[in-house]
């Protein structure tokens, strides 16, 4: 009789993933179908009631549709799993007469570029990813620049000198995250040094809050995150102490423990690239230095958005906008030498700053200021 | 140390919930994988509640009744149409994980005031487990007042005898004259009414906010410890804590920098899961002993 219990939940969990891989699809008809329509096909990891990393998609999205008006036709496809089941909704959205298809997630990438060759008439943009083919473009947002200010406020803001920092998982893009806060960090405090724990998930609010108590039970007394929920900021408020939201503002989920946010704004980013296809001007734009894409830009063009200062003291502050002001000036390009990995050693000479390149492939050890080793 | 262990406590009261009630419906012979829906129908119904009315009590019955009437559902096609209980559990977690996300669209972004800590008196000043276990939100209490309240059901009552009787065979059970499907009714709408109060555990205490989805797998964890604890009250305690404990260990040991992979650190809390089942089973008549044998089974009336 146990046998079949256990069959039974082997089935349930079987079930259970194919019940996570499950997708719906919604249309929003801003025009009647004509010639002059340009239709827009969006693919989301999650649903955008994640106020986080799809959210930020979403709002684009809507931007999209408020700057073009009835020029538009956008359709978006939820809960697409990064597996080979996104290259069958691509294709869909590609049968179904979308003019360009945005796909938001890494995992897409060689879903997007296979279902690309198929549809050589169909603009593909996707979305932080670095492969690229004559109909497919990629787009990223330089999100260590947020960080980097994270960090310089963090440093400031420490009694305890201990930093609890959330990730996700270790890809190049958090890795980046993890360093350009450390820089920023140690750029105005020598002793303070952050702690990581890798939550190995985007988005689980209750690990996410447990991960944030253990970090303040040892002591920290500033969080910062690189996983989707508000959950951490909660849980910052409650104990009392001070953290940084993720993706979007978060500031109605924690008015008292907020310092800011970083904000993803791919709205004018959308917007552009739509313009340049009406245009005729569409282009993959390849090139060598264009590791993470061919535009991968940050705070200077408010792709990245930084929320207003709050919760901190006025010199914070203004250290804060300092820093900002520095990175969107391109005076301060954060990975420049000398820069000493946290076992001393000097990884990047005085004088030298990494290419977009360099960030993407030599970023294999945590700089000075973070406290323990890269996993895997 | 004091505040880890508060953490793992915490952390522990949504499968306490959900596992206690999910224990019921499967000692009475019905298997409900949907956990999973119906702690995300209590759990955006709680939140909605408290948002609206201010009340995080309101929320807490809120969360009680949306579990229970999902259920209902539940036991309307496997009890009332007698279709099969795995499939129809797995749709109720879609139904469930879907309707949370339409009911609580208007609600992503918002915050609550969420359940304050209630001190009991004199207890909770004694040092060091005065604060653990005595200073903590009424649900928490009413989470072990529950399972006490199960094992005291299950075993020193004729009713639980009863309920008990009915998931071991039923044929039998009818033939005695009780009624196998209302006596069902009745304890897969109790689980529904538990895991709805685990799931309004996370907006209301854990983490005041709605998001879809928010439960992140914890119903199934749920489904997991039943069997875990081998259909006993008193296991389903050591197993939601060992569960907690585990996985607050990891997060703990990556913050102080433990030299091993985060990764195998994450595995942790599932290889100590499958070690116990693999002990347990070891031993053949300790793990059988409390399996209801007609769990799944569907049963028709044969008047």
């Amino acid at each position: 009789m146990n046998n079949k219990i256990i069959i039974g939940l082997i089935g349930a969990a079987v079930l259970g993933a194919l019940y996570f891989m499950t997708s719906s699809e919604k249309t929003t008809d801003v025009a009647e179908k004509s010639n002059e329509v340009v239709k827009v096909g969006f693919v989301y990891l999650t649903t955008p009631g994640d106020h986080g990393w799809t959210y930020a998609h979403e709002v684009a999205r809507q931007d999209v549709e408020k700057h073009f008006g009835d020029k538009v036709e956008t359709t978006f496809v939820e809960n697409v799993p990064e597996g080979p089941d996104s290259a069958r909704v691509i294709r869909e959205l590609a049968t179904q007469g979308n003019d360009i298809i945005f796909t938001t997630s890494f995992g897409y990438m060689d879903h997007t570029i296979k279902v690309a060759k198929e549809f050589p008439n169909v603009k593909f943009e996707h979305i932080t990813g670095y492969k690229r083919s004559p109909n497919v473009a990629t787009g990223n947002i330089r999100f260590y620049e947020g960080r980097y200010v994270q960090g310089v406020v963090a440093g400031l803001m420490t009694k305890s000198n201990k930093i609890g920092y959330l990730a996700s998982f270790p890809i190049p893009e958090v890795i980046q995250g993890i360093n350009a806060f450390g820089i920023g960090l140690r750029s105005v405090n020598p002793k303070a040094e952050v702690s990581v724990i890798w939550v190995n998930s985007w988005y689980d609010p209750v690990k996410e809050a447990d991960a944030a108590k253990v970090h303040i039970a040892e002591g920290a007394d500033i969080l910062a995150q690189h996983t989707d929920s508000p959950a951490m900021l909660q849980t910052a408020q409650k104990a009392g102490v001070h953290g940084f939201g993720q993706s979007s503002d978060m500031k109605a989920f924690a008015p008292k423990a907020q310092l800011f946010s970083s904000v993803n704004n791919w709205g004018p980013y959308y917007i552009s690239k739509i313009q340049q296809m009406m245009d005729g001007k569409w282009s993959t734009g390849d090139g060598p230095d264009h590791w993470a894409g061919n535009t991968w830009v940050g705070m200077a063009d408010d792709y990245l958005v930084l929320s207003p200062f709050e919760n901190m003291p006025a010199d914070v502050a203004k250290a804060a906008a300092q820093a900002a002001a520095d990175i969107k000036s391109g005076k301060n390009k954060i990975f420049t030498g000398p820069i000493k990995d946290n076992a001393g050693k000097l990884r990047v000479p005085a004088g030298k700053t990494l290419n977009d390149g360099e960030l993407f492939q030599t970023l294999d050890y945590y700089v000075d200021g973070i406290s323990g080793k890269i996993p895997g | 140390m004091e505040a880890l262990i508060l953490t793992v406590l915490l952390t522990s009261v949504p499968l306490i919930f959900a596992a206690s009630g999910e224990l019921v419906a499967e000692r009475s012979g019905v298997l409900n994988l949907g956990v999973e829906g119906m702690m995300l129908m209590g759990a955006v119904s709680a939140f909605a509640a408290t948002s609206i009315l201010g009340n995080p009590y309101m929320g807490i019955l809120a969360g009680a009744v949306a579990g229970a009437m999902t259920a209902a559902v539940f036991s309307l096609f496997t009890l009332g149409l007698a279709t099969n209980q795995v499939a129809t559990g797995l749709a109720l977690t879609i139904f469930g994980s879907g309707l949370s996300g339409l009911v609580g669209a208007p609600f992503v972004g918002g915050t609550v005031d969420g359940l304050p800590n209630l001190a009991i008196p004199l207890f909770a000043d004694i040092p060091v487990i005065g604060n653990l276990l005595f200073n903590h939100d009424i649900m928490a209490y009413i989470s072990i007042g529950f399972l006490v309240l199960v094992a005291w059901f299950l075993n020193r009552t004729r009713a639980g005898l009863v309920l008990r009787a009915v998931g071991n065979s039923h044929d039998s059970a009818h033939a005695l004259g009780y009624r196998v499907l209302l006596v069902r009714f009745g304890a897969v709408s109790f689980g529904g009414m538990m895991a709805g109060l685990g799931g309004a555990y996370l907006p209301l205490v854990l983490t005041p906010h709605w998001s879809e989805g928010m439960t992140a797998g914890r119903g199934w964890i749920a489904l997991a410890l039943v069997v875990f604890a081998s259909w006993l009250p008193s296991r389903i305690l050591v197993g939601a804590l060992l569960f907690g404990g585990i996985t607050i260990m990891q997060l703990a040991g990556q913050a102080r920098g433990w030299a091993v992979p985060s990764q195998m650190l994450s595995m942790l809390p599932y290889i100590a899961t499958i070690i116990v089942l693999v002990l347990i089973a070891r031993n053949r008549a300790f793990a059988s002993v409390n399996f209801p044998a007609c769990l799944g089974k569907i049963y028709i009336s044969t008047k």
